[in-house]
């Protein structure tokens, strides 16, 4: 083997196993003083992450296949770098808390190995890499999920997020067992030439799809998402609603275009009818939700059946939509929740839709920023959302699923009832009590700022999308 | 020598009886157990796959291996998890742990 190659191919793992050692020592040898700027360090190295693979790395092969990188990787790798900073700036406020200080070194390392974790599962070219990559992403996870310890919400959550991830990495790898058994291979290279098309073998895939199915929150696997969020603290609520999110959604993208290449009508018809179930199923239960994180959470159910509609064709343009589609997804929801944390920090932890009644008046700013988040969610046309769900569309009616787009299209009214509830909320409902003025520190501010450029510019310049459409060829 | 099929009718009924004793259970800890016998009853196929039909190989061993490890470790999150339940609320069983819902 050629270890020269190492350093080009993995520079994304690398340079973020370094910031994860950096981090780690920082953490041991900061002393008290040095804690009060953890979040400026940690960031400062993410950024410095973000710069170094902000272009992708040539396409390659490492350790006999198990590791397979591509530019289009690469690009998803720098996005949920991105996604990654933006949560660490939010969380600086709720880390800064009496109760949190102390921890806020494990905060950060478990945050980075969780990335770590998607980048090795991007990367996989083998399905032990996979699950490895898989795992590692979601243990950490769990532990973030569960990481107020002395709130009961908190550990309710993560008691739910971790049996689910068990049960559905159980399945996952009960399917790729049989995969195994029917193919005598495990390399994603391999694999494809192996399939027949079996019984068995489709069997095996629906399994396989349903572990994933559980990551990214599709509806007959959505059941732990609303808990989990509600429970978890806001920040890491806004990390596994976006970040863990893209790299699922991505890695469902590679292994069903390529690994179940020959089973394609099998594994759109499944699509078609998860797809049609989570838009619509998300969108009727999030009409009812009062509290705002169950309200994002069923929003980024029904959020995760639109990126489908890319998977579901399977072309370059679908890649390049669902890569598109995840950015802009990310700095939209990442607004909402930065706004939701913030409030939740300073207004003594209210989150209720009625606890937003008369916001604008009291601070004007922050509900104008949550307003424009919305309807780019919404898909309102000068915003990104609305660019990056016409592309998802044209990339779903490109390969003749009529029906389906209509029924996605009929989904964004009502999507745009419930997102226009809290604009309703927050700009014309009187309150007695609203929340009080209050000044947001300088990390949350930063990052809605950028989040806010997102929002603004991301759909407008297209030089965005056609350098995400130069990486799409061969997926 | 035993057939092949055997092993893999007891993995399918191992398989089985971990999601039903993941339904119906309603304590933490038999969840536990439950989500446990699923990843067995996948080990036992992995190394039966690897025995029977693919031994000039060692494939399906080493993610057994692997499978066990990473397996460990989530229990030993989970674990965790359940005892800071048990420490919040003085029990572990499912109907307590009611708060979110809907």
């Amino acid at each position: 083997m050629d270890y020269t190659s190492i350093l080009p191919l993995m520079r994304a793992e690398l340079t973020l196993t370094a910031i994860l050692v950096l981090v780690f020592l920082y953490d041991l040898i900061a002393g008290r003083r040095g804690h009060h700027y953890f979040s400026a360090v940690t960031c400062g190295l993410l950024v410095v992450q973000v710069l170094v693979n902000l272009v992708p790395g040539p396409e390659g092969e490492l350790f006999g296949g198990m590791f397979h990188t591509t530019p289009m990787g690469g690009v998803v790798k720098s996005i949920l770098a991105i996604g990654a900073l933006l949560v660490c700036l939010q969380a600086d406020q709720w880390l800064q808390r009496e109760d949190t200080r102390h921890k806020q070194g494990e905060f950060y390392i478990l945050t980075l190995s969780t990335l770590l974790g998607m980048y090795f599962m991007i990367s996989a070219g083998h399905f032990l890499m996979f699950f490895i990559g898989l795992e590692l992403a979601s243990v950490p996870m769990a532990c973030l999920v569960a990481f107020d310890k002395y709130k009961h919400y908190s550990a309710e959550a993560g008691a739910k997020y971790i049996l689910c991830a068990l049960f559905s990495s159980g399945l996952m790898l009960f399917g790729v067992s049989f995969l195994y058994g029917t193919t005598g291979t495990l390399y994603f290279d391999d694999m494809p030439a192996r399939l027949t098309g079996s019984p068995l073998e489709i069997l095996s895939m629906v399994f396989f799809f349903s572990g994933l199915g559980f990551k990214i929150s599709l509806v007959p696997f959505h059941l732990w998402t609303a808990d989990a969020y509600q429970g978890a603290p806001t920040t890491v609520t806004s990390y596994l609603s976006v970040v863990s999110k893209a790299a699922a959604a991505f890695v469902l993208f590679t292994t069903l275009v390529k690994v179940f290449a020959p089973m394609v009508e099998q594994w759109q018809t499944l699509l078609w009818i998860v797809t049609v179930l989570s838009i619509t199923v998300a969108n009727l239960f999030a009409i009812r939700q009062r509290d705002l994180k169950r309200f994002m959470a069923f929003s980024s159910i029904s959020q995760a059946g639109y990126i489908m509609l890319a998977v579901i064709g399977g072309s370059s343009l679908g890649m390049t939509s669902l890569v598109f589609y995840v950015l802009v997804y990310m700095v939209a929801n990442l607004a909402v929740f930065g706004v939701l944390s913030t409030v939740e920090q300073h207004s003594g932890g209210r989150v209720s839709l009625e606890d937003y009644n008369g916001f604008y008046h009291t601070n004007p700013k922050l509900a104008v920023m949550m307003m424009l988040a919305l309807f780019s969610l919404a898909g309102i046309p000068p915003f990104a959302g609305f660019f990056s769900k016409f592309f998802v569309f044209t990339a779903a009616f490109e390969s003749g699923f009529y029906l389906l787009v209509f029924i996605a299209l009929l989904n964004t009214v009502i999507s745009l009832y419930y997102y226009l509830l809290i604009v309703k909320a927050m700009f014309i409902t009187p309150s007695d009590a609203p929340i009080a003025t209050f000044r947001t520190d300088s990390y949350t501010r930063l990052s809605l700022a950028l989040c806010m450029a997102g929002v603004l510019l991301l759909g407008v310049v297209s030089a965005v999308y056609d350098g995400i459409h130069l990486f799409a060829f061969g997926l | 020598m035993i057939k092949m099929e055997y092993y893999l009718v007891v993995s399918t009924i191992l398989m089985f009886v971990g999601i039903y004793g993941f339904v119906t259970r309603r304590n933490l800890l038999a969840m536990l157990i439950s989500v446990e016998l699923i990843l067995n009853s996948v080990d036992i196929n992995f190394v039966v796959f690897n025995r029977f039909l693919f031994p000039e190989q060692l494939e399906g061993f080493f993610f057994t291996l692997f499978a066990i490890g990473v397996s460990a470790a989530e229990t030993a999150v989970a674990i965790a998890i359940i005892i800071n339940i048990y420490r919040n609320i003085r029990n572990i069983e499912v109907k307590n742990l009611r708060e979110m819902k809907w």
